[in-house]
């Protein structure tokens, strides 16, 4: 017996920032493909504490619904896992490249394969991208058109500026839409000024964040000057200095963010059998937002 | 179709085709070192030493199947007849046998120790020896005639009844179970006035807000709305709702009945926080009854607190008498304890202020309403509460200027 258990934040506060999660293991629950799938939190419940012994099975994949390596990845989540012989080494990576890491538990005999976080594989390109399809409701969105992937900052960790730069450099080298960037939350160059940074008319900007929150609802579109009060909502696309802004709200809410999940858990030796066909399948039909 | 019939018998129990064919094949596989072959909740099955036949024995009644019918278990229905009709002096045994060895499995889980429990069933479970579960209902004709009009057991705010499953014709005969979970509030409701679910996934919309809409941070809070039901759950089904609903309860549960929970104390909890939790250990001793009393107490939270200041520093707060245990401080605890431990570090000052004897009592009203949850009930026109917005609103602008007591209140 197999089990996945995907590792996220979780809120005191916003009962949405666990949605992505719920709606991510339940279309992974749907193929089959894991006898057991649990959502585990670090400020929700089951916590991440507690959640390798409500499985019964005795392999157990641990993915965390993560943009980054950092202070989650590397000691939160290990250690209240209670991972024997975690070190941050063991990932061998320079802040995007961790994949899997088989350790046992200290509370459970399980075996437990850590994946890295999904902010950082190669398939959540390809997320991004599609966020960018569903927010204009065009498949071939591209020519035209400006794509602003947009991160935190680096002033609490660096790594996560690394996986934005990573992804952004993977689709500028699509040569799919006229320009992409890199913009920030925290830093140069800003959310703030995004029609600065691009000359086409149309720039999708798609927060590369988990959950939609505080972040992605009020900050980005107000600090964008698509609207005045988060409040009052804003229009996709908005017009801000001429421009049109398709803002796309948080990438981790893409449904396709599911295959991400899966991919994780099979670098790390899960058999899924066609589990990644269904949810290609599945996402592919999920017809796009907007007019 | 599986349904629950109100005019239940207890008689005629039989057995179903898939289940002889399984209990033959059962004893057919049996080895012959003298052995039963199944001993389980009283039912036990036996090759006889002469090899001629099969003893099948229960507290009250025996039945023996001749070596040639079991060895014939493949053969066509017509031949099965006979140990079919035999069986049904001991059929509840039997039905009982293949539920929990076939349909449930899973011996020492969490998930079949809970569904013994639902049932009021011995945990049978080498490691747990504990009086209750030895004595609760061990007998398996009295839990059946239990289980024909509903064996109900509380979980938290659940209310869990376990009943056999059948068919319109009567007892399935293979010894199935459905379960049913509502409010305990809704105990008495007819089904008609409870919203039905019987998908799992339910449970999330269920246990997301409170009666207010206000998101339930705490999913063991003891704010569950009422007002639904999942009826005609099986056993997977009914573990996988109970598990939404409180998570991880039912494995602490199982940890606790086996006598290994591991209970992580104040101190090692508070040790291993990083970042901005790190500041939590800092909190003083005496702050944890507080913390405790605030936090942890029945009113609060359905847990049992087993963990203490330090595992030889109990804190004196009540524990609670729930069910389920609480094995280390939970996630909001922690939260709260890191304000608590900055507010902590603050100096005490004495503070002089102007209040009738009535308006010093009054501040009391107002904090013991805001701690009690009381504030929506205080009528609008009671001015005889203290708590009341209007009372409030006068002593406020009697007493304060610009949203506090005095300027050196505010100068933090």
């Amino acid at each position: 017996m197999q089990a996945l258990v995907i590792a996220a934040h979780g809120s005191h506060l916003n009962p949405d920032s666990a949605q992505p999660t719920y709606d991510h293991a339940d279309t992974i629950r749907k193929t089959g493909a894991f006898d057991e799938v649990r959502e585990g939190f670090w400020k929700e419940e089951p916590h991440f504490r507690e959640v390798i012994r409500t499985v019964e099975s005795d392999e157990v994949f641990v993915v965390p619904l993560f943009i980054s390596e950092g202070y989650f990845t590397e000691q939160v989540i290990p250690r209240e896992l209670r991972l024997e012989g975690w070190d941050p080494d063991l990932w061998d990576s320079d802040g995007t490249d961790a994949t899997e890491v088989t350790l046992e538990v200290g509370d459970a005999e399980k075996t437990v394969h850590y994946c890295g976080p999904v902010g950082t594989h190669d398939a959540m390109t390809d997320v991004i991208v599609k966020r960018a399809e569903t927010v204009t409701d065009d498949p071939d969105v591209g020519p035209g058109f400006g794509l602003a992937v947009v991160g935190h900052g680096t002033e609490r960790n660096e790594n996560s500026a690394k996986a934005i730069e990573y992804h952004t450099e993977r689709i500028r080298e699509m040569d799919r839409f006229d320009e992409v960037r890199a913009l920030y939350m925290d830093e140069e160059p800003e959310v703030d000024d995004v029609t600065d940074y691009f000359e086409s008319e149309d720039v999708v900007v798609v927060p590369l964040f988990v959950a939609d929150g505080f972040h992605t609802q009020e900050d980005i579109p107000e600090d964008m000057g698509l609207t005045d009060d988060y409040r009052t909502g804003w229009d996709v696309p908005g017009i801000v200095d001429g421009q049109r802004i398709w803002y796309a709200g948080a990438v981790g809410t893409e449904p396709l963010m599911a295959d991400v999940i899966l991919e994780r858990a099979v670098d790390a030796g899960a058999d899924v059998g066609d589990a990644l066909e269904q949810v290609e399948s599945w996402t592919s039909e999920t017809p796009a937002a907007g007019d | 179709m599986v349904e629950d019939a109100p005019d239940v018998e207890t008689t005629g129990w039989r057995v179903a085709d898939e289940v002889l064919e399984a209990l033959l094949e059962t004893i057919r596989e049996s080895d012959e070192d003298g052995q039963p072959t199944i001993d389980f909740d009283g039912f036990v099955a036996e090759r006889l030493a002469d090899g001629s036949a099969y003893r099948l024995e229960t507290p009250t009644a025996t039945v023996e199947i001749e070596a040639s019918t079991v060895a014939d278990a493949g053969a066509s229905p017509a031949s099965r007849d006979d140990p079919s009709r035999a069986l049904e002096p001991i059929a509840p045994y039997v039905t009982n046998w293949y539920v929990w060895e076939r349909t449930v499995g899973g011996r020492e889980t969490a998930r079949r120790a809970f569904l013994r429990w639902c049932e009021g069933a011995p945990l049978d479970d080498p490691d747990v020896e504990t009086g209750e579960t030895k004595t609760d209902a061990s007998d398996v004709l009295e839990r059946y005639d239990a289980l024909e009009s509903g064996v109900v057991r509380h979980w938290g705010e659940l209310e869990i009844t376990a009943r056999l499953a059948r068919e319109s014709s009567g007892h399935s005969g293979c010894g199935e179970r459905v379960y049913e979970i509502r409010h305990v509030q809704d105990a008495d409701a007819t089904d008609e006035t409870l919203e039905d679910h019987n998908d799992p996934r339910d449970a999330r919309e269920i246990v997301t807000y409170d009666e207010d809409g206000r998101y339930r941070p705490l999913k063991t809070a003891p704010t569950l709305v009422t007002g639904w039901h999942f009826a005609g759950l099986s056993g997977d089904d009914l573990v996988e709702t109970v598990r939404t609903i409180y998570p991880a309860t039912i494995a602490n549960w199982h940890r606790e009945q086996r006598g290994d929970l591991d209970v992580d104390h104040w101190l090692e909890t508070a040790e291993r926080q990083t970042g901005i939790y790190d500041v939590i250990d800092e909190l003083p001793r005496e702050a944890l009854e507080w913390l405790t009393e605030a936090c942890c107490v029945d009113s609060q939270c359905l847990k049992r607190r087993e963990w203490e200041y330090a595992a030889d520093e109990p804190i004196d707060t009540d524990h609670g008498d729930g069910v389920f245990p609480c094995r280390e401080p939970c996630s909001l605890v922690v939260a709260a304890a890191r304000k608590w431990a900055i507010l902590e570090s603050e100096e005490e000052k004495t503070w002089e202020l102007e209040l009738t004897t009535t308006e010093m009592n009054q501040l009391a009203e107002i904090v013991n309403a805001v701690a009690d949850g009381r504030v929506d009930e205080i009528r609008e026109a009671d001015v005889y509460d203290g708590a009341n917005r209007y009372r409030a609103r006068y002593l406020r602008a009697k007493r304060m200027d610009d949203g506090s007591f005095g300027e050196e209140a505010t100068d933090r």
